[in-house]
């Protein structure tokens, strides 16, 4: 009887293509019930990773465990016990998300209710549509019903919520976390850092192959530096002092009529808090966190797409005031 | 990590209910994208159609063997029906699956991703039996052909006929990495056969030449085995043989060189 002590077990796991090492002494552990997040920029080789992790391409060093199990000894328990959505995945033109459905849900043995999948995930009104007839969104949709269609123990979920509107994307991480909930382990690669920060117990920064980061999503947000900003605009005039005298202030700006405050720890409530004891109101406060995103900027040197970054949590005008 | 251990789940089997799921779908697809249908069922009904209706190829000539040219065709038609199915539109999906990651996919559930392969089998074999069906039982019923005499016999040949072209198009698709080249390939293939069965002129009336190297082709092999059985001979071994070897050589060809990604 094979046993195990967490879902995923990666150890010292190398693949290379000729040259180019993919992924290069890459170790982590996932306990049961996580959400592991695999985040890196593009080529960094998290899908490699990913795939062999799976069994979908063979490693050339390393072992890989999922609850105990070897992907390629043991690839008829993997198959059934985890799900797998990948990056690139078609299906026949002329078939109905339906049908493709009730044919996967036919591969396992104790499969997930369908209308309840294919609710969470808004496909309900598409199950009569021909696949070739959905967009990108509704495919990428189907692929993650797809991989949680077996009730797997482990999810694997490469990209999952590229080309999801805003709307679908929370909409899929609710299922998520409710998959989450119920006792499935999670193997998120992404490269949305909301993502990652709203749904992940840990990530993994991966970087040429190599992890450069393996931490909870706040503590690396805690290793970037910069801090918080809070802008906001303040109802007159005021000295500068009220604010640079708290601890949790490290600096004051102006931006026109805007003020800009730099700082650590309960950051707004400090300036909401002395502004009010001076008299004063702020509007239109914006805070900016110091980010998922600024700790992978720090640590990869890296840049992601403009389309990635959705930083910035709007509080409500005068909520503490 | 957690701190206690878990034993881990046994190994399934997938359930047999898949297969039918799969070649169900399969079916659908046949149907929506019915160029396989109309040409191998359709077409190769309306030439026997069109022939039975010429008075002249009902005629029988001593240059045909004392056959009618209607008779002759008989056999020349379901040999073009399996030929075109085999070879037309077996290697294509097969091809695209690979292509766009559907057999990829397949490969991390619990269903052996040959079950798809398997499952394009049945349905095109289906396909393949309707069409001979149908094909004899008009030429009998509508135009006076005798219903064929060795039935045995028959089944044999088709059977040895299907196996044969399933294997040289499963060869097809393990040799072309895409469809283009798949095309490109049946293309190659298809022609050529379908002249040494004696589609565009039967070999009755070509130099000795040609027959003689039709009969190591599997299309003219398959004429030759499945026009005896009609006429109530058990086929004679070397069309039989030839065939079995076609289906042996490419069978092993395609196991060994189809790729699943």
């Amino acid at each position: 009887m094979t046993t195990y002590t967490s879902a995923v077990e990666i150890s010292h796991l190398r693949k290379t293509y000729g040259n180019l090492v993919a992924v290069d002494d890459v170790s982590v552990s996932v306990a049961e019930g996580e959400i592991f997040g695999v985040l890196g920029p593009n080529g960094a080789g998290k899908t490699t990773a990913i795939e062999c992790a799976v069994g979908l391409r063979r490693p050339d060093a390393g072992t890989i465990r999922l609850l105990g199990l070897d992907p390629h000894a043991d690839r008829d328990t993997i198959h059934e016990i985890v799900g797998v959505q990948l990056q690139t995945t078609a299906f026949p033109a002329k078939l109905r998300t339906g049908e493709i459905l009730d044919m996967y849900r036919s591969f396992y043995r104790q499969p997930a209710d369908v209308g309840e999948l294919v609710e969470a995930l808004g496909l309900s009104g598409k199950l009569r549509d021909y696949y070739r007839s959905l967009s990108g969104g509704q495919r990428q949709r189907l692929s993650v019903a797809l991989a949680l269609i077996g009730r797997p123990k482990i999810a694997v979920l490469d990209e999952m919520t590229t080309g999801l509107d805003p709307q679908a994307r929370r909409n899929t991480w609710e299922l998520i976390e409710h998959i989450r909930d119920r006792g499935t382990t999670i193997l998120l690669v992404t490269h949305f850092m909301e993502e990652a920060e709203r749904l992940c117990d840990h990530v993994a920064l991966i970087d040429h192959g190599r992890i450069v980061a393996l931490d909870t999503p706040a503590g690396l947000t805690a290793q970037a530096r910069g801090g918080k900003t809070v802008r906001f605009l303040p109802s007159a005039r005021f000295d500068e002092r009220v604010l640079t005298g708290l601890p949790e202030v490290s600096r004051v700006e102006r931006d026109g009529q805007h003020v800009v405050v730099t700082g650590t720890g309960e950051l707004v409530n400090a300036v909401l808090f002395a502004l009010r004891a001076a008299g004063l109101e702020a509007w239109d406060v914006r805070l900016d966190a110091s980010t998922l995103e600024d700790a992978f900027v720090a640590l990869t040197g890296a840049r992601l797409h403009e389309e990635h970054k959705e930083k910035g949590v709007e509080h409500k005008e005068g909520a503490l005031a | 990590m957690s701190l206690h251990t878990l034993t881990a789940p046994r190994a399934p089997r997938a359930p047999r209910a898949a297969f039918g799921t799969i070649v169900l779908n399969e079916a659908r697809l046949a149907w929506r994208q019915p160029a396989g249908i109309v040409v191998a069922i359709g077409v190769s009904l309306l030439l026997l159609v069109i022939f039975g209706s010429i008075p002249v190829f009902q005629q029988t000539s001593a240059r045909l063997g004392g056959l009618s040219a209607f008779e002759v065709y008989i056999p020349i038609l379901i040999s073009f029906s399996i030929g075109v199915l085999a070879l037309a539109y077996l290697p294509g999906p097969l091809v695209s699956y690979r292509e766009q990651g559907i057999l990829r996919r397949l490969s991390t559930t619990p269903v052996p991703a040959f079950w798809v392969l398997a499952a394009q089998f049945v349905v095109q074999a289906c396909l393949m039996l309707i069409a001979v069906f149908l094909l004899i039982g008009v030429s009998v019923a509508g135009y006076g052909a005798i219903a064929p005499r060795n039935p045995g016999g028959l089944v044999l040949a088709l059977v040895l006929a299907i196996a044969a072209l399933f294997a040289i198009g499963l060869s097809i698709a393990a040799a072309a990495r895409t469809s283009g080249a798949a095309r490109a390939l049946m293309a190659l293939t298809f022609y050529p056969l379908m002249f040494f069965s004696g589609l565009y002129v039967p070999m009755q009336i070509l130099p000795r030449v040609f027959a003689a190297i039709s009969h190591f082709t599997p299309l003219g092999a398959a004429v030759q085995a499945i026009q005896d059985s009609m006429l109530g001979q058990f086929p004679p071994a070397l069309p039989l043989l030839v065939m079995a070897a076609y289906a042996i050589v490419f069978g092993y060809l395609a196991k060994r060189f189809f790729r699943w990604e």
